[in-house]
C-alpha cells in the first residue's frame, strides 16, 4: 500500500524524467555504447579507446588539459583578486553593480563574436597589434600567435576572469566581518587574519571555482573552432571534425571514443568540485 | 493578496546577507585600483578594437546581408519554443519536488548538472546517433535540445526562487480558500515567482540566441551560425554583427539586474548556475 502511493507520488516526475532520459539519458548511453563498439561491424572492441588515447587524439587532449589548467589558475587567481576589490567596496555602489552586471555580460559571451573581437585586437592587423609593435614588443617575434594555442589562452581569459567574479562573489559574502573583527581583537595584523581565519575558509571555495572553470574551459568548442578553424589540436575540435566528416572511413567511433573520455574527465572534475562544495558549505551559509 | 502574503514572509524568513558595509570606497587601497584598471583594460581593449575595425556604417549593413533575416528568425523562433518548453517542463517538476518530494532535491540538483558534465559537442553526436529521422529534419530538434542545455539554469533559478518561499503555507492557504491546483500555481505561485522565471527565461533566451557547437554541427544556420559562415565574404561586416550580438546579450542581462534587483524579494534575482551555494539556510 505504502509502495503503490509512493509510485504514484513519483509518477509526478513522470515528463521530466522522461524528457531526460530521452534528450540526455539515450545519447549518453549511445556514446558509451559506441565508444566501445567497432565502426565497421559494431561489435566489441577496445581499439577506438586505444585510438583515442594514442598519437593526434593523445596530443589533443593533451593540449586540452594545458589549456584549461592554465585558463582555470590564472583567471582564477585574477578573477579572485577582481572579486575581492569590489566586495570591499560598497553594497550596491556603482562599481561594485557595474562590475557585476559586466561580468554577466562577458562571462556568458563566447564563440565566434569573441574570436572576431579578438581578431581585431591581436590579430596581425589588430589594434593592441599595433601599439605593442610601435613599442618594439611586436607580439608574433615574441612567440605569441593568435590563432595557435598561446591565442587560444589569452582569448579564453575573457570570458574565464568574468565568470570567476561570478562563482567566487557569494563565498566571499560568506566571509563575516564579525570574523575579521574577532581577528583584529585578538590582535592579528592582515597576514594573520588570511593564513589563519580567511584562507582556509575560503581555500575550499577557491579550490572549487577553480575547478569550475577548467570544466568550462574544457569544454568549450565554439571559440577555438571560430579563432582558428579547427587548425589546433583541441578534443572538442577533433570530436567535431568526425561530425563534419572529416575523417578517414571507418573511424566515426573513435569521435564517440573522444567523447566518452571527454566525459569520464569532466565527471571526475564535477566529483572533486561536489566534495569542495560540501566542505566550504560548512562555513559559508 | 497572494503576493502580499507571499512577500511579507520571504522579507522575514530571507535576511540579506550578513555583511556589514564598512568599507567604503574611499578606503579601497590603491592596489586594488591598479588591479581593476589593469583588468578593466583587457577587456574594453577588444571592443574598442572592434568598434574601430568595423567603423559604424557597417552596423546597417549587418539588417541587408544575404542570410541575416532567414538566420535570426530561426534563432528567434528556437529561443521561444525553447523556453516555453524549459517553463513548462521545469516549473511544475520544481513545485512538485518542493512540495512533495522535497528529500529528492539534492538528486535533482545532480540530474539538472549533467547537462554541464557532457559537453555540447560530445552530447551532439549522441543526439544525431538516437534522433528519429523525422526529428533529425527539422532544425526544431535543436529546440529540444537546448531544454536540456537551459535545464541547469532553469532548475536553479526556480529552486531559488521556491526556497525564499513558504511554500508548503501558501499552497495550503490557498486550497483552504477553496483554489484547485491550476488556480494555485497561476495565481499564487507564479507571481511570487516572477523574478524566478524572469532569470530563467533570460538566461534560456541568451542560452538559444549564442549556442554555436550544436547548431553549426547539426547543420543549421542559426544566428551565430551565419556570422562565422558569413565572415568568409566580410570580415568588417562579421564584426558588426558579433557587437550586436553582444549589446543584445547585454540589454538582456541588464533587464535581468534591473527588474529583479526592483523585486529582490523573490530570492531569485541574481541566479546563476553558482547561486546555490549562497541559499537561504534550510528552516
Amino acid at each position: 500500500m505504502a509502495a503503490l502511493r509512493r509510485a504514484r507520488t513519483l509518477a509526478g516526475l513522470l515528463p521530466f524524467a522522461v524528457y531526460v532520459a530521452a534528450g540526455l539519458g539515450a545519447p549518453a548511453v549511445a556514446i558509451a555504447i559506441g565508444a566501445f563498439q567497432s565502426s565497421a561491424n559494431g561489435r566489441f572492441t577496445l581499439s577506438n579507446i586505444k585510438d583515442a588515447v594514442h598519437g593526434v587524439y593523445l596530443h589533443g587532449f593533451e593540449t586540452t588539459l594545458l589549456v584549461s589548467v592554465i585558463t582555470a589558475i590564472v583567471p582564477g587567481i585574477v578573477g579572485f583578486l577582481v572579486a575581492y576589490a569590489i566586495f570591499t567596496a560598497k553594497r550596491g555602489a556603482l562599481l561594485r553593480r557595474a562590475v557585476i552586471t559586466a561580468s554577466g555580460v562577458f562571462a556568458n559571451f563566447g564563440g565566434v563574436p569573441l574570436a572576431f573581437l579578438f581578431i581585431a585586437t591581436l590579430g596581425t592587423t589588430g589594434l593592441a597589434t599595433g601599439w605593442l609593435t610601435a613599442i618594439g614588443l611586436n607580439p608574433s617575434t615574441h612567440g605569441f600567435n593568435l590563432y595557435t594555442t598561446s591565442g587560444i589562452v589569452v582569448v579564453y581569459m575573457y570570458f574565464q576572469i568574468p565568470l570567476m567574479v561570478l562563482v567566487i562573489l557569494p563565498a566571499l559574502e560568506g566571509l563575516r566581518p564579525a570574523w575579521r573583527e574577532a581577528a583584529n581583537n585578538l590582535g592579528a595584523g592582515a597576514w594573520q587574519y588570511w593564513r589563519y581565519v580567511g584562507g582556509p575558509v575560503m581555500l575550499p571555495s577557491f579550490l572549487g571555482c577553480v575547478l569550475l572553470l577548467f570544466g568550462s574551459a574544457f569544454s568549450s568548442y565554439a571559440t577555438a573552432e571560430a579563432l582558428t578553424s579547427g587548425s589546433v589540436p583541441l578534443t572538442a575540435i577533433q570530436i567535431g571534425s568526425f561530425l563534419n566528416g572529416n575523417v578517414l572511413a571507418g573511424q566515426q567511433n573513435v569521435g564517440k571514443a573522444l567523447g566518452f573520455g571527454m566525459i569520464v574527465i569532466i565527471a571526475v572534475v564535477m566529483a572533486c568540485y561536489a566534495v569542495l562544495q560540501r566542505r566550504s558549505a560548512r562555513w559559508l551559509r | 493578496m497572494a503576493a502580499v502574503i507571499g512577500d511579507e514572509i520571504t522579507e522575514d524568513v530571507a535576511p540579506g546577507p550578513t555583511r556589514r558595509a564598512n568599507a567604503g570606497w574611499r578606503r579601497l587601497p590603491v592596489w586594488r585600483w591598479v588591479i581593476l584598471a589593469v583588468v578593466g583594460a583587457f577587456f574594453i581593449i577588444p571592443l574598442v578594437a572592434a568598434v574601430r575595425f568595423t567603423g559604424f556604417s557597417s552596423f546597417p549593413a549587418v539588417f541587408h546581408q544575404v542570410g541575416f533575416s532567414a538566420a535570426f528568425e530561426l534563432s528567434v523562433k528556437l529561443a521561444f519554443i525553447t523556453t516555453v518548453a524549459t517553463l513548462v517542463l521545469m516549473l511544475p517538476t520544481v513545485v512538485y519536488v518542493h512540495l512533495r518530494l522535497p528529500k529528492l532535491r539534492r538528486l535533482m540538483e545532480g540530474i539538472t548538472i549533467l547537462p554541464i558534465v557532457i559537453p555540447p559537442v560530445v552530447l551532439i553526436i549522441g543526439v544525431l546517433e538516437v534522433a528519429p529521422g523525422f526529428l533529425k529534419a527539422t532544425p526544431y530538434l535543436l529546440a529540444l535540445e537546448y531544454v536540456v542545455l537551459a535545464m541547469p539554469f532553469a532548475y536553479r533559478a526556480f529552486d531559488a526562487g521556491l526556497r525564499a518561499l513558504e511554500l508548503q503555507t501558501l499552497v495550503e492557504a490557498s486550497q483552504s480558500l477553496g483554489a484547485g491546483w491550476g488556480t494555485t500555481m497561476w495565481r499564487v505561485l507564479l507571481p511570487n515567482l516572477r523574478s524566478s522565471l524572469l532569470s530563467a527565461t533570460v538566461l534560456t533566451v541568451a542560452l538559444v540566441l549564442g549556442e554555436f557547437t550544436m547548431a553549426s554541427l547539426d547543420l543549421y544556420q542559426t544566428f551565430p551560425v551565419w556570422i562565422v559562415n558569413f565572415d568568409q565574404t566580410s570580415g568588417p561586416i562579421s564584426v558588426a554583427a558579433s557587437l550586436l550580438a553582444l549589446v543584445v546579450t547585454w540589454i538582456f542581462l541588464l533587464a535581468i539586474s534591473t527588474i529583479g534587483g526592483r523585486s529582490r524579494r523573490g530570492g531569485g534575482a541574481e541566479v546563476s548556475l553558482f547561486s546555490v551555494s549562497r541559499r537561504v539556510p534550510p528552516r
